[in-house]
């Protein structure tokens, strides 16, 4: 075995030029499954950290069916003085034209409660947010973000000014900070915002009606997540005759299984068409062995004059296909180190960080350690089977 | 020791049966030297593949040290090979990736020996003909006397039974061919059994006893 070991590495070093060919196949295709996969699962942490730090303290709830009992603002101030809820806040959402002065654009007009602060997490820049009497009397009045305060009206300190939603004159009470790590911010990060008492939505727009469709929850604080949904899954069975599909709480939870959902999809997608290369490059090594096998018909003949029976010349050729996708495979695995290190120093400034996926490593190893087997096979026993003397007159 | 009976080998070219060995008997007694001698296509090749157990007959008795070989698997021909043939050809057919002592030592590893019973019985046979000097040499930078002792000493390494050379000073000027003979006369001095298969008259006049070939039928010639 490790006779034939060395005269396997002693035949792939006599010929350097051609091995080198014949193992860059390999090389690719190691270099495409572990580096894809790597990157993959590199993106797939930013990813899932990025959703996991825009908060996991809420529940997003939806009605599709209210059997008859819609639910109403006051509902919703009931359940939020229930056990294991924190704040409950309504959000319709509706798209109008902005004005101030002659700049006139699209904005996104969100009818809320002054719990929808807390809830979202956020920030007063100056000024204040609405306030339970603002919805109680349906005041024309609006909280905008730092986007809106800059593009709308033109300067970021226009407390006081007037805007016009609509047609309607409303009064700007305060700005918030632009949250880059909100939910509104990930889906569309430079949109231009402004929050309005509930019911005052009611009155400008004819598509949002009393009956809340959809609300944002809270838990409660020294409390979890699922404490929180259960109660307000029991609340909304209770009210909609135990029917589980008139709502749908959504968690963000959801979204992370959602997200690692996709990105498994899309490792077993590029993993497949890496493995799809490392099967032409075992081809490549098979039609390297079987040129081998034919230019050195002459030396097997030699050998199994003076005594080499089927076996040897069969592990001879075997190891040195094996060997060479072996070293093709090494190759690959550190050309596929530096790439990634490259890789990493690149995108260091967006946060990314590829690290070699070990498992992909040894997945590679084992299915070149197949590949090298499946492929030397074939001319492994031919050249095997070679009669002797017909090997021995081979060209000359 | 070598014993043919009424050996028969056909060959199929082309659309011609051509009758390579036709009912050849021969005896060979051991510690003979003996010179096969024929013009080629005569069917010395094919006499010397079927003592070397390379190829089988198709019709005949063929006894290799008392044992018949007649219907032997590829698998105990091989072992045959290995342990009572020892093979010395005329392109000499040394492994040009090898150095002279790992060509030598090669038959010793197919017979699974061990590495320090190699090395000595490696260093012996080389020592034979001379070659001890050129042991780490690649047959590449050997001349072709030197490579054809290479081939002598790797037949002779294993201790066979029979050392069958074809034509082993075809490719060989007369000096050196005459030192190849030299070696194979020490060889049998000692003891081995040889069959050197040749189309020279002068080389065949060399052993004790000739057997001419001519279209697969064998004659002898008493010296």
């Amino acid at each position: 075995m490790f006779q034939s070991l060395r005269m396997a590495m002693k035949s792939i070093a006599g010929n350097k030029f051609r091995a080198f060919l014949t193992m860059l196949g390999i090389i690719i295709g190691v270099m495409a499954l572990v580096i894809l996969v790597s990157l993959v699962n590199g993106v797939t942490g930013s990813v899932t950290d990025s959703i996991s730090s825009l908060g996991t303290n809420l529940l997003t709830v939806t009605v599709s069916d209210d059997k008859g009992s819609p639910i109403k603002l006051e509902t919703l101030t009931e359940w939020s003085d229930e056990e294991g809820i924190g704040d409950i806040a309504p959000a319709s959402e509706t798209s109008v034209t902005g004005k101030y002065d002659s700049t006139s654009t699209t904005v996104q007009v969100y009818g809320t409660t002054p719990a929808y602060q807390n809830i979202q997490d956020l920030t007063v820049l100056l000024g204040r947010f609405l306030k339970t009497t603002d919805v109680d009397n349906n005041s024309y009045v609006c909280v905008i973000n730092e986007t809106a305060a800059t593009s709308l009206v033109g300067y970021e300190d226009c407390i006081g000014e007037e805007i016009s939603l609509d047609g309607m004159k409303f009064t700007v009470v305060g700005v918030l900070e632009d949250n880059d790590s909100s939910l509104t911010a990930a889906f569309g990060s430079d949109s231009l915002v402004v929050y309005i008492p509930y019911t005052t939505l009611l009155r400008i727009s004819s598509t949002v009606s009393t009956d809340i469709t959809s609300f944002y929850v809270s838990m409660e604080e020294d409390s979890d997540m699922d404490t929180a949904e259960a109660a307000i899954t029991a609340l909304l069975l209770d009210r909609f005759e135990d029917d589980e599909d008139a709502f749908t709480v959504t968690s963000q939870d959801v979204l992370e299984d959602t997200t690692s959902t996709i990105t498994s999809m899309f490792t077993v997608l590029l993993g497949s068409i890496a493995a799809i290369s490392l099967v032409v490059g075992g081809i490549g090594i098979m039609n390297i062995m079987l040129v081998t096998v034919t230019e050195r018909t002459r030396e097997i003949g030699i050998r199994k004059a003076i005594g080499a029976g089927r076996g040897v010349i069969l592990q001879q050729f075997l190891l040195e296909s094996v060997v060479l996708c072996m070293l093709g495979c090494g190759i690959g695995i550190f050309l596929s180190w530096v790439v990634l290190q490259l890789a990493s120093v690149v995108t260091s400034s967006l946060g990314l960080t590829f690290s070699m996926q070990w498992n992909v490593v040894a997945i590679a190893v084992a299915f070149c350690f197949l590949i090298g087997l499946i492929f030397g096979l074939y001319p492994a026993n031919k050249a095997a089977k070679l009669p002797p003397i017909e090997a021995l007159h081979y060209g000359g | 020791m070598i014993e043919l009976r009424d050996v028969c080998r056909e060959y199929q070219v082309g659309d011609n049966k051509v009758m390579a060995l036709d009912h050849a008997s021969v005896h060979i007694y051991p510690g003979e030297f003996v010179s096969v001698i024929g013009p080629s296509g005569s069917g010395k090749s094919t006499l010397m593949n079927i003592i070397g157990c390379l190829d089988l007959a198709d019709s005949g008795e063929y006894l290799l040290d008392g044992t018949p070989i007649d219907d032997y698997t590829e698998k105990e021909m091989t072992v045959v090979r290995n342990r009572k043939i020892g093979f010395v050809f005329q392109s000499f057919n040394l492994i040009g990736k090898l150095t002279a002592e790992e060509n030598v030592e090669l038959p010793l590893i197919y017979q699974k020996v061990k590495k320090a019973e190699r090395k000595r019985r490696v260093e012996e046979a080389l020592a034979m003909v001379h070659l001890e000097k050129r042991a780490k040499h690649l047959p590449t930078e050997l001349s072709g006397g030197q490579q054809q002792r290479v081939a002598i000493a790797r037949a002779i390494v294993t201790k066979p039974s029979l050392i069958l050379a074809d034509e082993p000073t075809g490719n060989l000027d007369s000096k050196t061919s005459e030192e190849i003979m030299g070696i194979f006369h020490g060889l049998h001095r000692e003891g081995n059994t040889i069959v050197l298969i040749t189309h020279d008259d002068d080389v065949a006049k060399e052993a004790a006893r000739s057997i001419h070939i001519l279209d697969g039928k064998l004659s002898e010639v008493e010296r």
